[in-house]
Parts: C-alpha cells; sequence; structure tokens
C-alpha cells in the first residue's frame, strides 16, 4: 500500500484522485454508487452568482473515445449551492474543491467572498477557459493578462487559508505563458485541463449537432493533449501544484498524469460511462504504485522528467 | 432503492418486427424495478471508443420465480451503439445501470386508464398495465407505430389487456393513422381519467392534446438522448414547468423520465424560452 497522500498547496487530501468539475454535479448522485468520503474531493459544477438556464438541447454529442457537450453552465446559483449543496457534502465527510465561474472578474470576487471562512471549503478552482459561457469574448483562459487579473483580484479576495488554483483552456498558442501569468498573480496551483473547442455537424440535416453550435471536447481523446500540457507547464513552474485531467479513464491513465507533473488528478466523462470511475480509479492507481515500486504517490510526481533530462546509460 | 451497477449475462435476445429483446439476468435492477423506470447499457466491450451507455426504457422485471432476478428492454438498432448491441447473444454479459429514473405515478383510487404507446414505447406500458389490473383498473391499449413491422407489443397487452386498437401511418396494420386518431375514442369509451404514454415526442405531445381536450391527465415517459442516465451531466434536459409556476430545464434521466404532458413545454422543446428561470443570466 503505497502513501495515497497528496498536497494541492496548502491542501492536504488522504489521496489523489478527484471528480472533474461539470462531471459529479454536488455529488449526491453519484453517492449512490461509492461514498464520496473516500475520493480526495468532489469538485463541484462550476457555481455562478445567480441561477443559469444552461443552453438549449442538443447539449451533447458522442464522438470518438469522447464528447461534445454544450451544456452553458446550468446552475442554481450562490445561494442555492450554500444553502443545499454544500452542507450535503459537509455532512458526508467529502472535502469538497468549488469550481466558480463568471462573466466579470467581479462575479469571481463576490463568489470568492461569498465561500470566506466557509469550514466545508477545502479550495477553490477558478474556471477561467470553459468554452461554453455565452460571452464568447470574455474567455479569460485565453489571454495572459485578463487570466492573471481574475486569478490576483480571487486569489485576495479568497479566505487566505483556501488554495485557489486557475483551471486552464488548453486552446491556447503557449499553454506556458498563461500558467505563469496565473502563478505571477497568487494561483496557489493550476487544474490541467478544460475542454478543447469542438464543433460536430449531422450530415442528415446539414446543421450542426449542437443547440449551442460549438462545445466542449472531453474524453480520452483529448488525453495526450492533457498530459503535454501538464508535462510543458510543470517542465517550467515545477514547483507549482497541478491538478491534472482529461481522459482518465484508468489508474494507468491517472498515473501518466502524476508521472507528467500533477500531484493529484480529476476523473470527469469516464463517470458519465460509469459512475463508480473515480474509486475505481483510484483503486487502479493505487495497485499501480505498489507495482512499480512507490512507497508514496508523492514520489512519482513529475518522475517521467527525469527519464528525458537523464536518460539511462546503456552498461557499459 | 438506489440503482445498482451490475454486470449481467445476456439469457436470451429475440429478433421481433424490427426489434431486439433482450432478457438480461441482473438481480440488482430487477429488486427494485417500477414501470416507467430505464436501464443503462455500456456498449462496444472494453477499450470501445464509445463511452457513453444507452438508455433503455425496462419491459419487465422478475424479482421471483422460475425466471428470477432476470430483467427485459427492447433495443432499436439506430446507429454504432445499439448495432453493437442488437450483436451480443446469450451468454455474453453487459454492464448495466438501473433501475433509473422516476415511475409511473398510479392513480390514488382506481379509474380506467388508456395507455399509448408508439413503436418500442409500448414496452414499458405492459408492466404497467398489469400493476393497473392488479389494483382493478379498467386497461385499454393503443398500439401504433408508422408501419406493421415497427409495432411492439400487440400480443403481449391482448393478452394482459385484451382490449387493443392498433394503429399504423401506412395502414400496414390495423386503422390507418394515428394513435391520436382513435384515442379519443378510447377515452369516451372507458370513461378513462388517466391516459398513459411511451414513444416519440412529437406523439408524446399529441397525446398530451387529446388528453387536455378531453380533461384528463396524461403522464408521458419521455426517450430523450442521455449521456449519464444518473443526473450529473445536464444534457437530457426538457422546459418543465414547475409546482410554483415557473418553468425550468431539468434533467428527464432523474425527474423525469416520467413527465405530466401538461408541464412539458413542447414548443419549447429544442430553444431556450425568455421567461426560463437562469435564461437571463445567459446573455450576461
Amino acid at each position: 500500500m503505497a502513501d495515497l497522500t497528496s498536497r494541492l498547496g496548502s491542501l492536504t487530501l488522504p489521496n489523489p484522485v478527484l471528480t472533474a468539475s461539470g462531471c459529479a454535479a454536488s455529488g449526491q448522485e453519484l453517492h449512490q454508487f461509492f461514498d464520496v468520503a473516500t475520493i480526495g474531493a468532489v469538485v463541484t459544477k462550476s457555481i455562478m452568482m445567480r441561477p443559469r438556464s444552461g443552453r438549449p438541447t442538443p447539449r451533447m454529442a458522442e464522438t470518438p473515445s469522447g464528447m461534445l457537450n454544450s451544456i452553458g453552465l446550468q446552475g442554481p446559483g450562490i445561494d442555492a449551492f450554500l444553502e443545499k449543496d454544500l452542507p450535503w457534502l459537509a455532512e458526508h465527510g467529502a472535502r469538497v474543491v468549488v469550481s466558480i465561474a463568471g462573466g466579470h472578474t467581479d462575479e469571481y470576487v463576490a463568489l470568492a467572498r461569498r465561500l470566506y471562512d466557509n469550514p466545508a471549503v477545502s479550495m477553490i478552482e477558478v474556471n477561467i477557459s470553459c468554452p461554453n459561457v455565452e460571452s464568447r469574448g470574455q474567455v479569460f483562459a485565453c489571454d495572459p493578462a485578463a487570466s492573471g487579473r481574475v486569478i490576483g483580484a480571487v486569489r485576495r479576495a479568497a479566505d487566505p487559508k483556501v488554495p485557489v488554483f486557475a483551471k486552464l483552456s488548453p486552446d491556447v498558442t503557449d499553454i506556458t505563458v498563461i500558467a505563469r501569468a496565473c502563478a505571477e498573480a497568487g494561483a496557489d496551483g493550476l487544474s490541467l485541463i478544460n475542454t478543447l473547442l469542438g464543433l460536430a455537424i449531422d450530415t442528415d440535416t446539414m446543421a450542426p449537432v449542437l443547440g449551442g453550435v460549438t462545445g466542449g471536447l472531453s474524453g480520452p481523446a483529448i488525453r495526450p493533449v492533457a498530459v503535454r500540457c501538464v508535462w510543458q507547464v510543470h517542465q517550467v513552474l515545477p514547483h507549482l501544484p497541478i491538478l491534472g485531467m482529461g481522459g482518465i479513464r484508468t489508474g494507468l491513465d491517472a498515473l501518466q498524469f502524476i508521472a507528467a507533473g500533477a500531484s493529484a488528478v480529476s476523473v470527469g466523462t469516464a463517470v458519465f460511462g460509469d459512475p463508480t470511475a473515480p474509486a475505481r480509479v483510484l483503486a487502479e492507481l493505487d495497485q499501480a504504485l505498489d507495482e512499480r515500486g512507490f512507497a508514496a504517490v508523492a514520489d512519482a510526481v513529475g518522475v517521467a522528467h527525469k527519464s528525458v533530462a537523464e536518460p539511462v546509460k546503456e552498461p557499459a | 432503492m438506489p440503482p445498482v451497477q451490475e454486470v449481467g449475462e445476456i439469457f436470451a435476445v429475440q429478433h421481433i418486427g424490427e426489434y431486439y429483446q433482450f432478457t438480461v439476468v441482473a438481480p440488482g435492477v430487477a429488486a427494485s424495478f417500477t414501470p416507467g423506470q430505464f436501464v443503462a447499457v455500456a456498449v462496444g466491450g472494453d477499450n470501445t471508443s464509445m463511452l457513453l451507455r444507452r438508455a433503455f426504457a425496462l419491459y419487465g422485471a422478475t424479482p421471483t420465480g422460475d425466471f428470477a432476478g432476470t430483467i427485459q428492454f427492447v433495443v432499436a438498432e439506430h446507429g454504432p451503439g445499439t448495432q453493437w448491441l442488437v450483436r451480443r447473444r446469450a451468454g455474453e454479459r453487459l454492464d448495466l445501470v438501473g433501475p433509473l429514473g422516476r415511475p409511473f405515478q398510479l392513480p390514488k383510487r382506481t379509474v380506467p386508464a388508456v395507455l399509448v404507446g408508439g413503436g418500442y414505447g409500448t414496452a414499458p406500458l405492459i408492466p404497467l398495465a398489469q400493476q393497473l389490473i392488479e389494483t382493478g383498473s379498467d386497461v385499454e391499449f393503443v398500439v401504433g407505430a408508422a408501419t406493421a413491422s415497427r409495432l411492439f407489443g400487440e400480443l403481449a397487452a391482448k393478452r394482459v389487456v385484451g382490449a387493443v386498437t392498433v394503429t399504423t401511418d401506412d395502414g400496414s396494420a390495423g386503422t390507418h393513422g394515428r394513435v391520436t386518431d382513435v384515442l379519443p375514442a378510447a377515452i369516451q369509451r372507458t370513461k378513462a381519467h388517466v391516459v398513459y404514454a411511451c414513444g416519440p415526442m412529437a406523439m408524446l405531445r399529441a397525446v398530451g392534446d387529446v388528453a387536455r381536450a378531453h380533461s384528463v391527465s396524461a403522464q408521458v415517459a419521455v426517450e430523450e438522448s442521455m449521456a449519464c442516465g444518473v443526473g450529473v451531466c445536464m444534457t437530457c434536459v426538457l422546459p418543465v414547468v414547475d409546482d410554483d409556476g415557473q418553468s425550468r430545464f431539468v434533467r428527464s434521466c432523474v425527474d423525469g423520465p416520467v413527465f405530466d404532458a401538461s408541464r412539458v413545454r413542447w414548443d419549447d422543446v429544442g430553444s431556450l424560452p425568455p421567461d426560463l428561470v437562469g435564461a437571463d443570466a445567459m446573455g450576461a
């Protein structure tokens, strides 16, 4: 049994497997299939200030080894979240990473304030990269200055005891530029990666499949992109904790992210096909670490970089 | 009881018209099944590129007796997922999650009911009919489809109920026309207080309209495209009027699949009506 204790900034988790934002609602539904207290943490759907209807249907298209979604951040808003969902998670012993999203820096700040000094909140993940928000011009995650402004403002407004992670979009020329901007603005860590923007066309109707036209691509199809992003960011910011995600379906998938530099991982789209996926991935990862002789998951974080920096020499 | 995930052996696959009727050993799903609920089936096998489950209304479940612990559901071949599924054979295993969704609500007192099935939408109505008859209700069936080969459950309906009216759009079986052409007469004949229906969206809407015109309630089971089936993905939403009079996008998988037809805003399916709760936040 490897030591699975994982650290994300000042937060210590009993193990490194979390849910992914938007793939676990607020935990209640998945608790029917596994105990939400047994995984590292539940990452909530992105919470916004006001109730939000989301986009018209169709909202989903299955694609090879993945899916496109254009939910449009449907949610009840922060009041209902604080009243119902967060207390439920606390009562059931789950550690909670609250994902927040907004249309303006002020909205992110207001959300961070509403979460201040709440013992049920373990961490804040700032969704600055969701390609689904209606205001396409304001995808903060594609602009280093805008990303830094939001993250700096959230860090200043949020409870100092609670780590603030920025969730980045892979749809940028150089993700390390955005990562540095967030780090310099005070991010305690990064969540890598959000979905990739995609589009599918129905060849019977000759029109886009999704009501929102474009959608976010997730699932194993994006895993190599995600592992590459984790690798690149860990290379330039080796001391900044990374929560890795993107197409993790098995314990070995999770181990790839950890070896690339992630301290913990989120299991997202896999949940739609297998509601026990987070618990299963955790068990598989535990076994995979044992089989490879790791005494602790922390020892595996970023190890793949060593193989490249110091290539193993052939024996003389 | 909460839904379970279990791997079950296929006991039989019967080819009926254009459909495939599966009987699968799944005691966990069978144990708490109520008519109207569905099962979500993984397709494609290990390491498949098809990540999402396919949802099927449960046709029956046998918790006890000779076929104890089996469930039945009906599959129509549509895309790659169902093409894989209909090629499975007895002895192979399926990964199932169920029973899922809110079932049909039985009337509080014994009243006559008309059950309307379109295509393989008749499947979940057969166990409902059994339940209604056990509680003493008079039940009539209307079973329709585009053409004769797409009818399902006509014999089963006759066995359970006796009074069955068949319609086909092309006249290849039964009355030439749609289920809603014969529904008013069935409601009047039976003095029905409630209509139950399952089938394509346009049919459900039309059934709801007929029911309202006759001042009877209609419970309809929708078949909306789903990703997870368990309530976490928010893809299968419909605009529905809530108890507080406000409309919201609600999940077909956990808030349905059975809805009061008068609560569904059929005109607005596939759009974003501006008076929906939270629609004002979408432009922000």
